[in-house]
């Protein structure tokens, strides 16, 4: 059983890298209608085997679909933190911090919604926008005057930001009972309490989830990011804590009662379906690519490899940082916010800052600097330390978890003195390989990044 | 940003030392919040200065603690760049070993036993120094080997392999320690080596007799605070002396400068690698005793968070600075003290997080750290 067991899970990991390889691949075809049907395929074979069953075998336990959603939600934390890391070379702890932050205000929406209660969705909602607008305001105001010192930007976006909040407040609140009239009380469910309402709202949660981590990141990254970086690694390591502590005070210092502190969050519609994961998955895939390809996207590598040179091509370097750092965490927003659907769980201690380390060893284990390596990464260490591992032990008892996290540095320390540069390196697949047009001129001496910080070292 | 005063550095003209524009604001923001913790804190020490006071020494015997573990944090980032986040797990096997010496072993009685004749005082202080020894060598050859088996191999690799790696090796001591048949997953409380033994201070110093009561508003210390107190400090004199008068502390600063070029001098580039691990683990092994005789709770976890701590408390010192390890673990031990009395105790890791980056935003190397050189 257990010999049995430990087979298939190699054989679905295998299987699962077999499908982003096929992804990737039918994505990089020409014609629209291709890509298409690469789509629905890859959409459709997965289904497919969550609802096929052999009698008493399933093919993908209820199990396996655990792990299988969790892997999407940590291969968007992982990419975003590659963008922020592997292609801009800021070494960032503050990722797992976004994905809690995400993954808490996602909860929030969709559980007051499903209470009967619109108000988290519209202050969220609001606030959000309101805080974007606001920061796009001021960082209009402040271009009109050159060499602003970062404090004194910062002072103005926060002012601008906690007004903007105020003011969903109030918004949101006021407006509340328009959306009700149409959505109906808890007693009195309208059409707006459908399953389909359900969905409209949690995929809105997402995004807003999303974003709000955005705005987060900016403010935050905005100072910090003028550290070096180690610097910048051990303050947003500080980020991470301090998240976590703030999840364990939600109900105290924190005016949210119904994620109840450290107790953790309980009753959280369970509304990721494998529909939803997929999509959000593409986006992101299309996104990230978009903007690795984009010259903004290359203004960002070539601040990794070199900072005085890149200023040196008129490259804004503090803006280049923000920006991926911005990307990255709203990834980790949309991940968290995913994975609170999936589980319909919340506890702080989820987001301890040891566990933050995780999107990390990913995306070194897939390699920096390539996206294809943290989506299968991703997909490899969920497997490997929640599936096999966990079912390697299982006859271990009550001692399991720990044996779990005793095999599990092992296999990181043998991985990383055989393959420092990580699995992949930099190569990518498909979809995700160089366009056609680069692909012409080869690069005489392009250095891959682990050269690069060989030499820096 | 390409502006104007980089443009003339570029040409070798003296920059212009113009203000920046606007700069008020962001001055102010922080002279905002510096007045808000000021306030805070003076109308505290105005309303009960006894009270104020103990936290200090609180905050001070944390700080302590901080500082022998920065120690180590601080001369091997100093040397190989390398975040060492097993540094904080060898501070609990530091713990760790001396709670198995003395409640197994009892290690710290032997001087009594072997010579009865010995005063029952002099016996407690060879035996619980035999304890700490013992500790810090264990801790030195732990920290040898960890160096060893994975930092060495990885020395010429990516700087984020060893990153990892020292993690994964945190992690596999924390969980290995954790198994039945090592330590245990729980709390254990700590037997100590001696008895603590406490003061208050009201007209003159009296000592407190368990089963009475302190009289209200007064300070009371314990012996464990002074023995913290003058073993950090001592190690810090300890220190200075090895890295400035000693041939291998010379080998150390040439190594931390430029290691190629210490190589090519003749220097053993490994050896006073490994040496510098070895110096920091022993100080963490006695800071792992200290801790755990002064908060008499151990598990092995215990050195996550004093460690992290500490490391933040080296970053704010600037990095690579015997004495600014020491103040900013200092600043780390009083921040913590008084944001848990006065603030709130959850917001004790915010605070000393919002320092640090304050701190680095007004000088980015921190408060001792010398200038960074222009990498080419």
């Amino acid at each position: 059983m257990e010999l049995g067991y430990l087979f298939s899970t190699i054989v679905k990991m295998a299987a699962l890298v077999a499908w982003i390889y096929g992804l990737l691949w039918g994505l990089n075809r020409k014609l629209l209608w291709q890509k298409a049907l690469t789509v629905i395929l890859a959409f459709g074979v997965i289904q497919g085997a969550f609802l096929l069953s052999f009698g008493d075998f399933a093919v993908f336990s209820g199990f396996d679909q655990g792990l299988l959603f969790q892997a999407v939600s940590m291969a968007m934390v992982a990419v975003g933190l590659n963008v922020i890391y592997g292609f801009n070379g800021q070494f960032s702890l503050a990722q797992w911090g976004f994905y809690g932050i995400g993954a808490y205000v996602a909860a929030d929406i969709t559980w007051w919604w499903s209470s009967g209660n619109a108000s988290g969705l519209l202050v969220a909602g609001i606030g959000v926008i309101l805080g974007g607008l606001a920061i796009a305001l001021v960082g209009r105001l402040l271009r009109l005057k050159r060499g602003i010192p970062v404090l004194s930007a910062f002072t103005f976006y926060l002012i601008a930001v906690v007004a903007a909040g105020a003011v969903a407040m109030y918004l949101g609140h006021a407006l509340v009972p328009l959306v009700q009239a149409g959505f109906g009380t808890k007693a009195a469910p309208g059409i707006l309490a459908s399953a389909a309402a359900q969905q409209v709202v949690f995929i809105l949660a997402v995004v807003i989830a999303g974003a709000f981590a955005a705005e987060i990141s900016f403010l935050f990254g905005l100072p910090v990011l003028t550290l070096g970086s180690d610097y910048f690694g051990i303050a947003t390591l500080g980020f991470a804590i301090v998240v976590q502590t703030l999840m364990v005070n939600s109900d105290t210092i924190l005016p949210f009662p119904e994620m109840k502190g450290g107790r953790g969050m309980i009753g959280i519609p369970r509304l990721t379906t494998w529909a939803t994961a997929f999509i959000f998955l593409l986006l992101v895939i299309i996104l990230v690519r978009n903007f690795v390809k984009s010259s903004t996207g290359r203004a960002t590598l070539s601040v990794r490899e070199d900072e005085t040179a890149a200023r040196a091509m008129g490259i804004d370097i503090a803006q280049s940082k923000l920006l991926s750092f911005v990307l990255g965490s709203f990834l980790a927003g949309i991940g968290g916010a995913l994975y609170a659907h999936y589980i319909g769980f919340l506890s702080p201690s989820m987001f301890s800052f040891i566990a933050g380390f995780n999107p990390l060893i990913i995306v070194v284990f897939g390699g920096l600097g390539s996206i294809t390596g943290s989506l299968a990464a991703s997909v490899a260490w969920i497997f490997f330390l929640e599936g096999f591992l966990r079912v390697l032990l299982g006859q271990m008892g009550t001692e399991a978890p720990t044996w779990r996290f005793v095999l599990y540095p092992i296999a990181l320390l043998l991985l990383m003195l055989m393959r420092p540069q990580g699995l992949l390196g930099t190569v990518e697949w498909g979809f995700l390989k160089a366009d056609r047009l680069l692909k012409k001129v080869k690069p005489a001496d392009a250095k891959t990044p682990a050269a690069v910080q060989k030499e820096n070292s | 940003m390409p502006d104007s005063s980089e443009l003339s550095t570029v040409v070798h003209l003296p920059p212009k030392r113009k203000r920046a524009p606007l700069a008020w604001v962001g001055n102010g923001f922080l002279l905002l919040v510096a007045a808000l913790a000021a306030y805070i804190l003076i109308l505290n020490l105005i309303k009960n200065p006894v009270i104020f006071l103990q936290n200090v020494i609180d905050g001070l015997k944390l700080g302590m603690v901080y500082a022998l573990i920065a120690l180590g944090y601080t001369m091997v980032y100093g040397i190989v760049k390398l975040i060492n986040f097993a540094h904080g797990d060898v501070f609990m096997v530091g713990a760790f070993t001396s709670f198995y010496a003395v409640s197994q072993f009892n290690l710290h009685k032997w001087p009594q036993m072997l010579f009865p004749a010995i005063p029952a005082g002099l016996s407690v202080v060879i035996g619980s120094i035999t304890v700490i020894l013992l500790s810090m060598v264990i801790c030195v050859l732990l920290a040898i080997t960890i160096e060893r088996v994975a930092y060495k191999p990885l020395r010429d690799a990516p700087r984020i392999a060893a990153l990892i790696t020292a993690i994964g090796v945190s992690f596999f001591l924390e969980f290995f320690g954790a198994l039945q048949f090592v330590y245990s997953p729980e709390f254990i409380s700590y037997k100590s080596p001696f008895d603590t033994v406490s003061w208050y201070i009201m007209n003159g110093i009296h000592p407190i007799v368990a089963g009475q009561g302190t009289p209200d508003n007064t300070i009371t210390f314990s012996n464990i605070f002074l023995i913290i107190l003058v073993a950090s400090v001592a190690v810090q004199f300890f220190l200075q002396f090895l890295v400035r008068r000693t041939k291998i502390g010379i080998a150390m600063r040439a190594t931390s400068f430029d290691k190629s070029t210490a190589r090519l001098m003749g220097i053993n580039v490994d050896r006073v690698i490994s040496f510098t691990f070895a110096v920091g683990a022993a100080f963490a092994g006695l800071g792992g005793v200290l801790y755990a005789i002064a908060y008499s709770s151990i598990w092995t976890q215990l050195g996550i968070l004093p460690g992290l701590k500490a490391f933040v408390a080296a970053v704010l010192g600037g990095i690579g600075s015997l004495p600014g390890a020491f103040v900013g673990a200092l600043i780390m031990g009083q921040a913590e003290s008084l944001t848990m009395s006065y603030i709130s105790t959850p917001m004790r890791d915010a605070v000393a997080f919002s320092i640090l980056i304050v701190v680095l935003l007004v000088k980015p190397t921190g408060i001792f750290g010398e200038p960074a050189g222009e990498k080419a």
